[in-house]
């Protein structure tokens, strides 16, 4: 099977699985990301033509929420809280950290696709702030002098 | 038939869990999970495993005093030690599970009169609270429906199907007094009864999860915590405005919260108390979990519909009140979390009770997240008309250095700040 197979061949056995009734979109939507960490431009055209929804509609909810990605993400995600009472614990200056140690900004993904950078507006463990989300871990009051260690920690890990 | 199946289970856990029982609960809400309270669980699982005792521990929802995570009770003497560390297991398990000794250096010293305090309800954090919908978190583990039956879930349930009319259940919350407790604060009864009368059909129920506020995590430790009383709540509401279909829509930033909703859920069904002829009754009533993608103003009721309908969450005008065009232009009962949680407490314990706490205007209690630059971060509950400077000196410990107070944020960005 080709690559555009795949996908195609993935996103029917999703819909199968969650429903072939538009309601089911977001549904669909999250677990084509989490098959394939980002939403693949197959993927969101096979879902439009089986579930019966124009691509307009499916691009703007690909759009519209931001759990979702259109473009490939990395092997981990780091998800910054940008939340009020991060932000008074000093979010910021961590997300300056990240950025200058990752060498990209939210929303990008480093070149070897180990890491993407995202901001989000509260994960609601608001006590532990500054809190970083990497992958489905939580880091909870993190300092600047933590997150080069966090990075090569992960590095080490996945080598 | 159903009943009886579930009072039996009921009767055993009591025996199980009496007073005398020993158990050790350890906290694990999002944030002492964080700080690593599942390694402790564990630890004291090979510990006393190792030691030849039989003592069950628990791992229990958020307890709310985040700031001094692991946090571990151990019963029946409710000894309270905070900051756990997987080292200091052994000493837990030889001195205070196999003696009865206390570990000083476990518990909480209080800052102010450098006392050393025993028990939870010693602590200045918990002392003024009044948690009778939180402070059930820290009695079950939450993917066990049977630790939720053995504190009187689902009599409540059992007390409207078999007693109550739903212009009774709509009576009793409106004696209550039980106002919404997204925001709103707009009368739960009043909402019902629009809903109840309103044409057309189906009828649906949601609970709203979507707790997308900076700052606020109220929700999400009864999500995780309590999720059978969010379910309960919303059966009985199903049964009072006529409706067999709901929905939780809890926000995507809430994995863990998902995991046990849909496990309560299940076991929910399997017990008879949701699904098809609830409890052997006629009445039918099931729910859905819907979840969010990363959409704060989903939130707001007319974009959580669109979100539940598949389509990108965009509020509408609302010319039309949600009672009579909701979700799929349907009637519809939209109450968050919380409001949800307390309607069980207002049947088992009665209007008369529930409306004594609180003020003239607002009744019950009411569940706050005090984060930001305070010496006791956490979750507290407390009664309505609390003043401020109860919540952030009393409890939350004033501001950390011994700074001087400069301004709170409530109600989340969209509230706002004081002074």
């Amino acid at each position: 099977m080709t690559k555009t197979e795949n996908v195609a061949a993935a996103t029917k056995a999703i819909i199968k699985k969650q429903g072939n009734s538009k309601s089911a979109l977001i549904a669909v939507l999250q677990d084509i990301q989490e098959t394939f960490n980002y939403l693949p431009k197959d993927a969101l055209k096979t879902a439009s033509k089986t579930m019966n929804v124009p691509l307009s509609r499916v691009y703007e909810a690909a759009t519209f929420y931001s759990a979702f990605s259109l473009k490939p993400r990395g092997k981990n995600i780091v998800k910054i809280c940008k939340g009020t009472a991060c932000h008074v614990r000093g979010a910021a200056a961590l997300q300056d950290r990240f950025e200058s140690t990752l060498c990209i900004k939210p929303g990008e993904t480093t070149p070897d696709r180990m890491f993407s950078l995202e901001t989000v507006n509260c994960v609601g463990a608001c006590a532990l702030g500054p809190v970083v989300v990497i992958n489905t871990d939580y880091h909870g009051q993190v300092t600047i002098n933590k997150v080069d260690k966090i990075i090569d920690k992960i590095k080490k890990e996945g080598a | 038939m159903k009943e009886t199946q579930a009072h039996q289970i009921e009767k055993d856990l009591k025996l199980n869990y009496g007073p005398n029982k020993k158990f050790i609960t350890v906290c694990a809400g999002t944030g002492c999970r964080a700080y690593g309270s599942l390694k402790v669980k564990e630890a004291l699982e090979a510990e006393l495993a190792k030691q030849n005792m039989q003592v069950d521990v628990l791992a229990t929802g958020c307890l709310g005093f985040c700031e001094k995570g692991p946090m571990i009770v151990i019963h029946p003497d409710k000894y309270f030690y905070h900051s756990v560390k997987v080292e200091d297991v052994p000493e837990i398990v030889s001195k205070t599970i196999a003696k009865g000794e206390v570990i000083s250096k476990l518990l909480y010293r209080d800052p102010d009169t450098k006392k050393t305090l025993f028990r939870e309800e010693d602590l200045p954090f918990y002392k003024k609270q009044l948690r009778v919908v939180f402070g059930k978190n820290g009695m079950l583990e939450p993917t066990r429906i049977e630790d939720y039956l053995a504190i009187d879930g689902y009599q409540a349930l059992g007390k409207v199907l078999s007693e109550m009319t739903p212009d009774d259940v709509i009576n009793e919350v409106k004696k209550a007094g039980l106002r919404g407790r997204g925001g709103g604060g707009f009368p739960a009864a009043v909402k019902w009864e629009g809903v109840r009368r309103a044409h057309g059909d189906p009828k649906y129920v949601i609970a709203n999860g979507d707790e997308g506020d900076p700052g606020a995590y109220m929700d999400r430790s009864l999500m995780e915590g309590n999720p059978h009383s969010v379910i309960e709540g919303m059966i009985i509401g199903a049964y009072t405005v006529g409706s067999n279909e709901g929905y939780i829509y809890v926000r995507n930033e809430y994995p863990l919260a998902v995991t046990h909703l849909t496990l309560a859920i299940e076991a929910a069904k399997k017990m008879g108390l949701l699904g098809k002829n609830i409890l052997g009754t006629d009445f039918s009533f099931d729910i859905h979990i819907s979840k969010g993608a990363g959409a704060f103003v989903c939130g707001e009721s007319s974009a959580l519909f669109a979100s539940i309908e598949g389509r990108a969450g965009e509020p509408r005008a609302k010319y039309v009140h949600a009672v009579e065009k909701g979700l799929w232009d349907k009637p519809t009962v939209l109450n968050n979390v919380e409001t949800w949680a307390n309607v069980p407490l207002i049947i088992n314990k009665g209007a008369d009770w529930y409306a004594s706490i609180g003020t003239e205007g607002s009744k019950g209690t009411k569940i706050f997240s005090l984060v930001g630059k305070i010496n006791n971060t956490g979750l507290v509950e407390v009664p309505m008309g609390t003043t401020l400077y109860e919540i952030i000196y009393d409890m939350g410990g004033g501001i950390p250095g011994g700074r001087k107070f400069k301004a709170v944020q409530t109600g989340g960005p969209s509230g706002g700040c004081i002074p």
